[in-house]
């Protein structure tokens, strides 16, 4: 009995020590340099060993795929080669006359859209051209050398066990802090020392969250950060971005208030500093929303608004119809573009196949996140230009300098059907090719179109 | 999404769908990603719905055209074995195939096959000759709201005129063929 004990006690002992040594790594190693802002650069050089492997990994798999020809090989611009021009360089300009073959160009722009198209593709990861020892990217990788399947059981237990713990503690000492920080900064008087100190407690915990996410963030251009009294309009591709963008600024939310843990956060928020949440009910009054955030911009010295106008996540791959909406309001927009690297993590939230949670678990469980966000210069109404048009300019300059592609095509497509009015455009479009522009009448008893 | 799909089709059924249709081990593997992505209901078949969704194909004049034709007679679904023949049809000619002897039946993607799908699509009642009314219902698809019933009848008329030879009124496969070459291929 007595040695039984012995062991007992040790292994507490050895538990205690642990434990020590445990919060010792995350008080002094990780929060404290959190909260100043510093980093002691363990993080980088993680990075550093992380693409070296991964790229050791990728020669690896190059070799192999010469020696298995059967694997596919990732194809990232897209399954077909497509050759093929606009409905006018097909048809022929204005040829004032119809022939059977130009029934031939909808049916290969058909079957070109039915085995690859440029929207659905949005909506769910994006293929790597490589592995990066994830199990789940693992598209067709079948087992090449037991070096790779070493490194990647290591890369498993390293992230579970290691990494994993880790984070989620970050997590949530971040989250308590923030709830309890904008509390306390709640219950003091409206005055500079308030903004000051509301300021300080939501960089901390976003820092703090940030590195319970291995984030590692590269700003460019910070001379064109968003001011007080300005729009912040960005690419959306996770949750996350609020993060992202939230550690190197304090910025206004605009979002709907919710229930459970998210409301709770929403609420104390909401205390230490003007955060702009909804009612659900409010959210569909589009002129509420307008008029509550022009009061808010016109204000002038409130924190800047952050608003994602595509509506919702997509891929990192392109940027989507921006909704004209936040353009409406007035005030200078200062455009941001949010890049993430897919090597270390996909940070895409496919929200109709993963809840916030697993989602959340899933990053945590990524190798890292690596970011670059870019400032872009700000951006106003033009004379004469329309709400839709001054969206579209920005979106066009934030997928310029993201690399990413600009699409005209709406977000909301996720979930709902295209508008009929894109078909009759390019009905319309046939029409005056064959007939020539006098020639177009509009029926007014049409016939029923199929 | 990826690990599934190779895992859920079996070796013998990509063997199979090579021998019937001629494309590549990878080219399958690589649609039948595009076909699970497709079908949300992870069924195993493709509704009509699941197309629709595309939105290229939504706005298309002739999109409901071409839906229709993965479907066979009468049914509302479609397994990958039908996807695959129907799009069998446009896998482009490879070199290699050129200098076969012609006396091996057909493959599925001849120039002659490629326009007798074509000749499908207004051919709806399948009695081998485009009447008038077929004409005009495609066209009537592809224009919209925009030309009036008097001048899309005389489009209509014209068009039959010009390539009927044999005066019955109709356009058959043989007179359809005579239209001038067009691209209608495309490649993988």
């Amino acid at each position: 009995l007595l040695p039984l004990l012995l062991s007992v006690i040790r292994m507490l002992c050895v538990a205690g020590a642990v434990f020590q040594v445990w919060v010792f790594v995350v008080l002094f190693l990780i929060m404290l340099p959190a909260m100043f802002g510093l980093s002691l650069g363990v993080t980088g050089v993680y990075i550093q060993v992380l693409v070296k492997i991964l790229e050791w990994a990728t020669v690896r798999i190059q070799r192999g795929r010469m020696e298995q020809p059967s694997v596919p090989v990732p194809l990232p611009n897209g399954i077909i080669e497509r050759a093929g021009g606009s409905m006018e360089e097909e048809i022929g300009e204005l040829r004032n006359s119809f022939a059977l073959s130009d029934a031939f160009y909808f049916y290969k722009k058909g079957l070109e859209s039915i085995v690859d198209d440029q929207v659905t593709q949005r909506f769910s990861s994006e293929e790597l051209a490589s592995w990066n020892l994830l199990t789940r990217t693992n598209q067709n990788f079948r087992y090449i050398s037991l070096r790779l399947t070493i490194i990647w059981v290591l890369g498993v237990f390293v992230r579970y066990c290691i990494l994993f713990p880790l984070r989620i503690t970050l997590a949530i000492i971040g989250l308590s802090w923030l709830v309890i920080g904008t509390t306390l900064v709640g219950f003091l008087p409206e005055n500079s020392v308030k903004t000051w100190l509301s300021e300080l407690v939501h960089l901390t915990c976003y820092r703090i969250c940030a590195r319970g996410l291995s984030a590692t963030i590269r700003y460019y251009n910070k001379e064109n950060k968003p001011q007080k009294g300005g729009i912040c309009v960005a690419n959306h591709t996770t949750p996350i971005d609020v993060v992202i963008l939230a550690n190197d600024g304090c910025y206004a939310m605009v979002g709907q208030i919710h229930g459970g843990l998210m409301g709770v956060i929403q609420r104390s928020m909401v205390r230490s500093c003007p955060h702009v949440w909804f009612e659900r009910s409010e959210m569909k009054d589009r002129h509420a929303v307008t008029s509550r955030l022009r009061a808010h911009v016109a204000a002038k010295t409130k924190l800047p608004i952050l608003i994602f106008p595509e509506g919702t996540c997509i891929n990192n791959t392109s940027v989507m119809m921006f909704k004209k909406g936040s353009f409406e309001i007035g005030g200078t927009i200062y455009p941001v573009a949010i890049k993430y690297d897919p090597r270390f993590g996909d940070a895409f939230w496919n929200s109709g196949k993963y809840n916030m949670v697993s989602y959340l678990l899933r990053m945590m469980t990524s190798w890292a996140i690596v970011v670059n966000v870019w400032y872009l210069p700000p951006m106003t109404l033009q004379d004469g230009e329309d709400a839709a048009h001054f969206a579209s300019r920005v979106k066009s300059a934030i997928a310029h300098q993201g690399g990413l592609l600009d699409l005209d095509w709406d977000g909301g497509l996720k979930r709902g059907k295209v508008k009929d009015s894109f078909k009759e455009e390019q009905q319309k479009m046939y029409s005056s090719i064959i007939v020539g522009q006098n020639g177009i009448s509009s029926c007014s008893q049409s016939t029923k179109v199929e | 999404m990826g690990s599934r799909a190779s895992t859920l089709l079996r070796e013998e059924e990509i063997e199979e769908i090579k021998k019937e249709t001629g494309f590549s081990h990878s080219q399958i593997t690589r649609l039948y990603s595009r076909f699970t992505s497709l079908d949300k209901g992870e069924n195993g078949t493709l509704s009509r719905e699941d197309f629709q969704r595309i939105p290229e194909l939504a706005i298309n004049p002739l999109g409901d055209r071409i839906i229709n034709a993965f479907f066979p007679e009468g049914e509302d679904q479609v397994n990958f074995r039908g996807f695959m023949r129907t799009l069998a049809h446009f896998r482009p000619i490879e070199d290699n195939e050129k200098n076969k002897n012609s006396s091996a039946s057909e493959p599925l993607n001849s120039r002659t096959n490629k326009l007798l799908f074509a000749f499908r699509l207004y051919d709806l009642d399948r009695d081998d000759k485009i009447s008038r009314d077929e004409l005009l219902q495609v066209l009537r698809m592809m224009v919209g709201v925009n030309i009036s019933d008097e001048q899309l009848g005389s489009i209509a008329d014209r068009t039959i005129q010009e390539a009927d030879t044999n005066g019955d009124n109709s356009i058959s496969f043989n007179e359809f063929i005579k239209v001038p070459p067009v691209d209608g291929e495309q490649d993988y």
